[in-house]
Parts: structure tokens; C-alpha cells; sequence
């Protein structure tokens, strides 16, 4: 069955996701009927599947989820906000539970129990968790309220109900008889409390496999005998008649209706009168036992997981596979055009058509395959909600989230990458950005913040932005700070400069540092996130108004824009992202500075001249810095000149990892195979940019 | 009702190693790895090197899409003389789900290999260490030297996996 | 030859372990993801001998997905299953009342799957 299990996973992860989003979308004041039966769903539907693959820490707690969402749903208990936050915190354990079966962490067994305690008090309708057996019995033994429920077990334990009068009955006699029964097997008391005229009728199911005289013995003595029911049930039914086949099978047939199996040999009663008076008992039916079926699934037989709907699910290793060998049909076909280009066009005029017509064929096909890959970014924002609600309540703020263009795709590995920085920003607006709610009113504006999510395509790109209509960022504050901090900042500094200090390391300017985003850990590490995706971060604020903050991304992971560069016979890919300019320096801009290395001035700025050569170890073709070009990189604020021998050009290429075979190499971020055939590495921008200012920082 | 065809098919596997060896030449002696971990043999094509890696690692090379680093076991056990021309030979490996080839001076044939004609590795002697040797076989004259490539492969030795730090 | 069985259910795992249990047992499963989806492909299909459904999906529930079968000629006698994670009086009564074969409870192990429909189906 095990084959199964990721389907599983996979499902009760979307499961999970739906019931938070419908849980927090949900209206309290008129909660729809239509959001309470999908909610119920997902939990029923996570139940189902945790049984049928034994995850039974996952069955116990949605059962108790899906009784009390039912009773919301069928409208015999109103919808409350503690509700919500308990739904919400089990959804939370059960998403643990379930990484917990994927081996991926661990479930905390205690909060599971104490969400089924809260959810069980709640369905209970503010009734006690546990309800005594009669009221003289109350408070219930607590023997008792350590007995699981009674499920369908697979086991040789039959079933008993058991009914007596609670009249008469003291609260330590009824104690001592609990704490009998339970001890002989899992009990289950079933006494309506609620109901006046049953509470004078004490119910109890009892699981054993101490048999029909044993509960007798231990009750003959605490109870009127003349009144003592005991029967026989099947599991997790309440003694159906008209089912024709075995009960203990978890199964059965309604006599009678179409094709239903006639010669099942029954010897049940058939009038459902006779099995509801007390007093009736059932024997165990010795035709029950069921006939195995020697039939066996045969264990070759290979199964998709969903056909025949309208979308597949496909493992994420078939669609890398897919993208990589269009990858090298990318490859192939700008070989044969470049080796096509040399022949002559006239002689060969279908040649050369048939060339234009595959590499047409070709881009379409990459861009086809690659939108497989493609998400929504709503996979991203359906988290935010949570993070909102959660946040503001801790704030004692009010904000609502809005959240624009969730429809927007983008690549896979990206949306995963993109959800922490993402989380931060949310988090830093709703923190630094919102005022609390009477300072909003003294400024005129509603007391309920509001923060948008919104996200479209720009070109090659996805801009997802988080807009606030807060406080805004104030431009004194952080150059006071920055001032404070040792940053050099000129008195004249743009505004759009002045934001972008925030990202500096170790910057933060909430009045209070809060536990919530602000240690100043963060935002400079949220920069360094998006930069590595090959992103780029853009602020525009204005006091009093609000703060925007931009995050551009390439649509994808897998191809990236690249600058070739050549240094001796050995070519490089710099990532096109990283690259203000490149240039050839006059020699006189060159300078060397003892101690530090060579600069070169570019544009008033001095920057420190990092030879690619020295790096790795190569004979340059140039060996003077006029002579060969400058490639001028920027990462988290710093430039440096990287020194080459000369451009080659630019490219689009598909990234491969050279870690799947090798290691991870200093300075290189992976691999590409170019027109040729041969691999050109691509350098670690990021990574070279921080070791050359460090190694320029060592040296002053 | 899981299926338990990985695990059957893997005893089977078990069963038949260390059966058919594929045999090649490094300086004077004779070596043969298992031909399971043999993916394909292939000549040697231009590498793209690697900064900063040991000298024994020539670089790597584009294989159908996946970038495959190439050794020269030449160089790693310092015979004297590592050519590359059209004859030299790279045997590309399958070892812990990992492509990595290996320039060799010549390769030989496949060969089938009785549990009479193996012996328990020496303590002593061979140009690799005996750590990375299952045993030696005979056929005739010829004496094997059997490689545990994929104990090699994966060794800090070789600097071709990152190495946990403890 | 193999008889056709129509398993619905909204969840992919229980399905993909129906399918695959029927399927190994030699019969053809044709598979719906709800009420609505198995309704069209029940109607479409000549050759389905029994349904397999849950009770409890999106769009068109159980109950209404036995009713709406036994309302076409086609499926007037044909055996339906229902699949339920409880077993209550009520489900029952319910299931009865739309026209079910029988019902089977979930979690099942998948040879008292087999084993209930091969006595419906001989």
C-alpha cells in the first residue's frame, strides 16, 4: 500500500491548505453552507484516506474535527471564533502529523490530545468534555475518560451494549462500575444526559473479548439485574437488522435492493422494533464468519494515481527530465544552425527553411514545457491570511489583506524560494508599516489597516508587490540611523537610495524592537534571498501614506540570462542580473593602491578590480586590465570590477547542477552546455562579490 | 499489498555481483570492476576544467545533458605517463546514483568470474590501497585486481562528494 | 471477460487503492472524482456493472449520484456500493432509501474490497 502513500500525502497537504483557506475566509456573522460542507469535506476527506493507510494519530483527531464540523454544518451549533482558531491550530497539528508519516519532523502526540479535548468540549456544545453516565454519577471516574471511543477495530474483541436504569445508583458505585468494565476493554459511555427521560437510563458500549457471563458477573452486583440488557453489537453500528451480511466485516447488503446478494444466510431480526426494544439479545451470528477470498491484486500491476480528470498529477522528476531533454534539444538544434549557417543558401534554400521551422518548433516546445512547470503564486498567498490574522492579532491591530493577481504563474522552485522573503515582507509591513488602529483614526485614516499582495507579469518577469497604506518609511529616521550605524551616506542622498538602507544589515527602525520582525535580522537577508533567485528589490514610500516594496523575479530557475566571458581558452557565464556594465578602462582609471590591490574608477567610484584569472588559476590571454574589459557586478549594495579577457556574448542558457555528480565548486553556482557541446561554468556572482570585499576588508 | 519488487530485484542483484567484471589496464597491473556499475565506455572528449581541483580531476565533460566530472585514475595513482589521444578511454560509472568517469589506460574485455578464481584482497601490495580492494581473481595467467569502485568513488579520497564535517 | 467497475471517489489516494486493488483482481476500473463526473461517465459508458461510490464529494454527493442512477433504465438493477467512513442508522436508512446495493465501510483492507464485490458480482 505503501505505493500509495505520497498520493496520500499530496492530498491531505491540498486537503489541509483548502480548509485553511475556507476557515479564514469563512464569515462568521453569516457563515455559508456552502464554505461548512467543503470544510467538513476536507476534513472527512482526510480522514478516509489517513484510515485507509493506518496514519491513525490523523483519524483520531480529524474524527473529532469532522463531528464538530458536522454539527456546525447541519446548523445545531453556531459558528464561534474559538472555533475557528482550534480548527485552525488542529489543521496546524495535522499538517505535523502528517510531515511526521513522510518522515520529515515529528508530531507532538499532547497537543493532538488536548485539540481532541477542545474540539470534543466544543461539540459538546459548552457542555463538560465528558458527560457522566447519570446524573447522580456525575463527575464521571476517570478510568473512563481514558477509554478511547470504540471504533470499527480490527480485532477479536466483540461489542457489547450494555443497559441498565441509573436510578438508585450512587456516584461511588457508578464509579467503581466504570472503572470495572474499563478495565475489561475499551468502554464507552452512551447516556444522553441531555435527554430527561433516557437520563435515567445508563448506556454503555464496552470492546472485549471477556464474554457475555464476565459482564454480567461484574455487574450483577451494582445494578438491578431484573432491568440488565447486555447484546452483542456489531462494530460502529448500532445492530442494523436489515444488513444481510456480516457486520464485522464492515459491510452489508439492504435486502431486497437491486443485485444485492440473496442467499446470505442471516440470523438477524428484521423488524426494526425488535432490535430497538432492550432486553434483546443478540446472539453471535456463527454465519458471519466471512469467507476469505483467495484473490490477490496482482503486485506488478502499476496504477496512475488520478486518470480521466482533467489534470494529471505528475511526479516533479518526470517534468525536470522533460525540461532537461528539451533543454538538449535547445542545445542540438544551435548546432545544426550553426553548422547550417556555413553551407551555402541558396543550394540548400529546404535546408535551411527546415532550420528555421525547428528552431521555431523548438522555442515553442521549450516554453510549453517549461509552463509545466509553472504555479500559480497563489500557492504563495494562501498563506498569508494565516500570517495576518495571526500577526495582527498579536499586534492588536486591525488589518485586512488584499491580494491582486493570484493567478499569476511562476516557476516551481521559485514559488518555494519566494515564500520566506515573501513572509518577511508581509510581516515587516504589518509590524513597522500599519499603525495601531487609534493612531490610524488621530491621522484620519480607517482604524483597519490594509495590506495588499499583488503580483503580474513584466515582460520575462513576475513583480510580486506588498503595498501597506501605513505609516511609511521616514527619510530622517534612517539616515539618522544609518549615520548612527557608521553607513556612509551623502547629505543629498535620493530617496529611493534612502529606502534601500533598510536592507542593509543589522537596520532597523521600529521604535521598539518587537519579537515579530524586528531585530533588524531580516531584511537584509530577505535581499540577499530574491538576488539569489536572480530578483531584485525596489521600495517607494511616503510618510504617512504607505510603503511599497517591489520584488522583480525571472519567471524561472531552470534558464537564466547570462554574459558570456572569456579568459584564456576557457569560457564563463556571469548572470545577466548581476551586471550594471562592462567596459574597457582607460589606463589611466586603473590604479594600484598598496595594500588593497588594484581599483578602477568608473563613474567617480572607485571599485576594486577582481581578476577572474587569479581566482581560478588560469592563464589570461591579458594579463593588464586597459587591455581586457571590466564586467562591473552589484550585490547587496557593493560593486566590484570583474577582470577578463573579453566578452563572448549573450545568452539564454539552461541551468544544470554540477552537485548531482560532483561537488559544489567556490566561486561556481552551476553549469551549462553551450552551442558546441562543451560545459561553461557559471560563476557565483553573489559569492565572489562578498569574497573580493572581504578579502579587500582584511587587506586595509 | 505493497510491492516489494525493488527489494526482490535487488537480491536478485545481489546474487549475480561480483560475477562479470569489466577489466582495465592501469600501468603494469590489471583491475576489474563490477560491469553493474559500468554505465558506457567512451572516448576522451574535451573537459571543461575546474578551478582549484586536484590535479586528478580533469574537468568535466557534457553527457547527453548531465555534466559528468571526469578523474584520470592515471594521475591519482602517479603512473608515469598520462596521454590523452584518440586511444585513451574514459569508462563512465554508475555508483551511488552518480555519473562520474574514469580515464584509464586501456580497457580490456568482460570476464566471468567463478568463486574458484577469486581470493580474499592481500594486505598488502597493489598501487591502490587495499581498503578499496574486494579480491583478486585469476583467469589463466592473469591476475585481476578486483576494485571496489564504488567504495573508491565515494571516498574523501577522491574529493568527488562533499564530506560531511564532523 | 472482465467486468467494469465505476469507482468514485474525490479522494485520489482511495481511489488509486480501488483502482489498483480491482484492477489486479482482473476487472476494468473506470474512475470519477464525484457524483457529477461518475454520473456522466456511467452514462456514457455501456459497460459498467457495478458502482463503487463514496458518499460524501464535491459537486453531486453520493446519495443523489444512486438516485440519479437509479432513475436511467441502464442502471435500474445494477449493483451500487456505497462507501462510507461511518456506519450510522441514518447513512443507512439514507442509502437505502436512494436505491443502494449495500454499503461498505472505509477504512476497508482491500481484500474485503474484493472479496464484497465478488459477491455481488459472482
Amino acid at each position: 500500500m505503501t505505493q500509495f502513500y505520497q498520493v496520500f500525502f499530496e492530498e491531505a497537504a491540498e486537503l489541509l491548505a483548502e480548509m485553511e483557506t475556507r476557515l479564514l475566509g469563512l464569515d462568521l456573522n453569516a457563515p455559508s453552507i456552502e464554505d461548512l460542507n467543503a470544510i467538513f469535506r476536507t476534513a472527512h476527506s482526510i480522514k478516509g484516506g489517513a484510515g485507509t493507510f493506518g496514519f491513525s494519530d490523523m483519524t483520531d483527531l480529524t474524527h473529532v474535527l469532522e463531528s464538530l464540523l458536522d454539527r456546525l454544518r447541519k446548523g445545531e451549533l453556531a459558528v464561534r471564533s474559538e472555533m475557528i482558531d482550534i480548527f485552525l491550530s488542529a489543521g496546524d497539528i495535522l499538517k505535523d502529523q502528517l510531515a511526521g508519516h513522510r518522515g520529515d519532523g515529528k508530531a507532538d502526540p499532547a497537543a493532538a490530545a488536548a485539540a481532541c479535548v477542545e474540539l470534543k468540549r466544543l461539540a459538546a456544545g459548552d457542555a463538560p468534555a465528558i458527560t457522566p453516565a447519570a446524573p447522580a454519577a456525575a463527575p464521571a471516574p476517570a478510568p473512563m475518560a481514558a477509554q478511547p471511543a470504540v471504533e470499527p477495530a480490527v480485532s477479536t474483541d466483540k461489542i457489547y451494549r450494555i443497559e441498565f436504569p441509573g436510578e438508585g445508583i450512587s456516584v461511588q458505585v457508578m464509579g467503581n462500575l466504570l472503572t470495572n468494565l474499563g478495565q475489561m476493554g475499551a468502554l464507552q459511555n452512551l447516556s444522553q444526559p441531555a435527554e430527561k427521560d433516557a437520563a435515567q437510563q445508563c448506556v454503555l458500549k464496552l470492546a472485549t473479548d471477556a464474554s457475555e457471563e464476565d459482564i454480567w458477573e461484574v455487574l450483577a452486583f451494582m445494578v438491578d439485574v431484573s432491568n440488565l440488557n447486555i447484546a452483542v453489537e456489531a462494530p460502529a453500528s448500532e445492530a442494523q437488522p436489515e444488513n444481510a451480511a456480516s457486520e464485522d466485516a464492515g459491510y452489508g447488503f439492504f435486502q431486497g435492493a437491486p443485485s444485492a446478494p440473496a442467499a446470505t444466510p442471516v440470523a438477524a431480526p428484521t423488524d426494526e422494533a425488535a432490535a430497538k426494544s432492550p432486553g434483546r439479545r443478540l446472539s453471535d451470528d456463527p454465519n458471519v464468519e466471512v469467507t476469505r477470498s483467495g484473490r490477490r491484486p496482482d503486485d506488478k500491476l502499476v496504477v496512475s494515481a488520478a486518470s480521466e480528470t482533467s489534470s494529471i498529477r505528475v511526479s516533479i522528476e518526470k517534468v525536470d527530465q522533460l525540461i532537461n531533454l528539451v533543454g538538449e534539444l535547445v542545445i542540438t538544434q544551435a548546432m545544426l544552425a550553426q553548422t547550417a549557417s556555413q553551407v551555402d543558401p541558396v543550394i540548400y534554400e529546404k535546408l535551411l527553411d527546415g532550420m528555421s521551422t525547428l528552431e521555431r518548433n523548438t522555442r515553442d516546445m521549450q516554453e510549453s514545457v517549461m509552463s509545466i512547470r509553472m504555479m500559480p503564486i497563489s500557492f504563495v498567498f494562501s498563506r498569508y491570511p494565516r500570517v495576518v490574522r495571526d500577526l495582527a492579532a498579536k499586534l492588536n491591530k486591525q488589518v485586512e489583506l488584499k491580494t491582486v493577481g493570484e493567478s499569476t504563474e511562476l516557476d516551481r522552485g521559485l514559488i518555494e524560494k519566494i515564500a520566506d522573503p515573501l513572509t518577511h515582507l508581509v510581516r515587516n509591513s504589518l509590524d513597522h508599516g500599519i499603525e495601531l488602529p487609534e493612531k490610524r483614526v488621530a491621522a484620519g485614516k480607517p482604524a483597519k489597516g490594509t495590506i495588499t499582495l499583488q503580483a503580474s507579469h513584466q515582460g520575462g518577469n513576475i513583480v510580486i508587490e506588498v503595498i501597506d497604506d501605513g505609516g511609511g518609511l521616514n527619510r530622517d529616521k534612517i539616515l539618522a540611523k544609518a549615520k548612527e550605524r557608521g553607513l556612509p551616506v551623502k547629505e543629498d542622498i535620493s530617496d529611493s537610495d534612502v529606502w534601500l538602507l533598510i536592507f542593509e544589515a543589522g537596520f532597523s527602525t521600529a521604535d521598539v524592537v518587537t519579537d515579530v520582525s524586528g531585530r533588524g535580522v531580516g531584511m537584509d537577508v530577505v535581499k540577499r534571498n530574491i538576488q539569489g533567485m536572480g530578483g531584485q528589490v525596489e521600495i517607494d514610500s511616503a510618510l504617512g501614506v504607505g510603503t511599497r516594496i517591489s520584488v522583480r523575479l525571472p519567471l524561472t530557475l531552470a534558464i537564466l540570462d547570462g554574459l558570456s566571458v572569456s579568459v584564456g581558452n576557457e569560457m564563463f557565464i556571469l548572470p545577466l542580473g548581476y551586471i550594471i556594465e562592462s567596459l574597457q578602462p582607460a589606463e589611466e582609471d586603473v590604479k594600484t593602491v598598496s595594500g588593497r590591490g588594484r581599483v578602477v574608477q568608473v563613474r567617480g567610484e572607485y571599485l576594486p578590480v577582481v581578476a577572474l584569472h587569479e581566482i581560478f588559476n588560469l592563464r589570461p590571454k591579458v594579463t593588464e586590465v586597459h587591455q581586457g574589459i571590466v564586467v562591473i557586478l552589484e550585490s547587496e549594495g557593493r560593486k566590484t570590477a570583474l577582470f577578463v579577457d573579453a566578452l563572448v556574448g549573450q545568452h539564454q542558457v539552461v541551468i544544470k547542477s554540477l552537485e548531482s555528480n560532483y561537488r559544489r565548486v567556490q566561486g561556481i553556482s552551476g553549469a551549462t552546455i553551450m552551442g558546441d557541446g562543451r560545459v561553461a561554468l557559471i560563476i557565483d556572482a553573489a559569492g565572489m562579490i562578498a569574497a573580493a570585499q572581504n578579502k579587500s576588508a582584511q587587506t586595509v | 499489498m505493497a510491492t516489494t519488487g525493488a527489494a526482490e530485484s535487488a537480491d536478485i542483484a545481489v546474487g549475480h555481483m561480483a560475477n562479470e567484471f569489466l577489466t582495465f589496464r592501469l600501468g603494469k597491473e590489471e583491475y576489474g570492476i563490477e560491469i553493474l556499475k559500468v554505465q558506457e565506455i567512451r572516448g576522451y572528449d574535451a573537459v571543461t576544467h575546474i578551478a582549484n581541483a586536484p590535479e586528478f580531476i580533469k574537468g568535466v565533460v557534457n553527457l547527453r545533458g548531465i555534466i559528468v566530472p571526469i578523474v584520470d585514475m592515471r594521475i591519482k595513482f602517479q603512473l608515469e605517463k598520462a596521454d590523452y589521444d584518440q586511444f585513451t578511454v574514459v569508462i563512465i560509472l554508475n555508483v551511488t546514483g552518480r555519473v562520474v568517469g574514469i580515464v584509464v589506460d586501456a580497457v580490456s574485455d568482460v570476464i566471468n568470474l567463478g568463486a574458484e578464481q577469486m581470493r580474499p584482497a592481500p594486505e598488502f601490495g597493489a598501487t591502490i590501497n587495499a581498503e578499496y580492494i574486494m579480491g583478486l581473481g585469476t583467469v589463466g595467467e592473469r591476475m585481476l585486481i578486483l576494485m571496489d569502485i564504488e567504495k573508491l568513488m565515494s571516498s574523501s579520497d577522491m574529493g568527488l562528494i562533499e564530506q560531511i564535517a564532523h | 471477460m472482465a467486468k467494469t467497475i465505476l469507482a468514485v471517489d474525490d479522494s485520489a489516494s482511495i481511489r488509486a487503492m480501488v483502482s489498483f486493488t480491482l484492477k489486479g483482481a482482473g476487472y476494468v476500473v473506470v474512475e470519477a472524482v464525484d457524483g457529477q463526473d461518475a454520473l456522466d461517465k456511467a452514462k456514457s459508458n455501456n459497460d459498467v456493472h457495478l458502482i463503487l461510490t463514496d458518499l460524501n464529494m464535491p459537486r453531486m454527493d453520493g446519495l443523489t449520484l444512486i438516485k440519479s442512477l437509479r432513475s436511467l433504465p441502464r442502471y435500474r438493477t445494477a449493483p451500487i456500493l456505497m462507501l462510507t467512513t461511518e456506519s450510522s442508522d441514518v447513512m443507512k436508512a439514507q442509502g437505502r432509501a436512494a436505491g443502494a446495493t449495500g454499503w461498505m465501510v472505509k477504512p476497508f483492507d482491500p481484500k474485503r474490497l474484493l472479496e464484497v464485490i465478488k459477491k455481488v458480482l459472482g
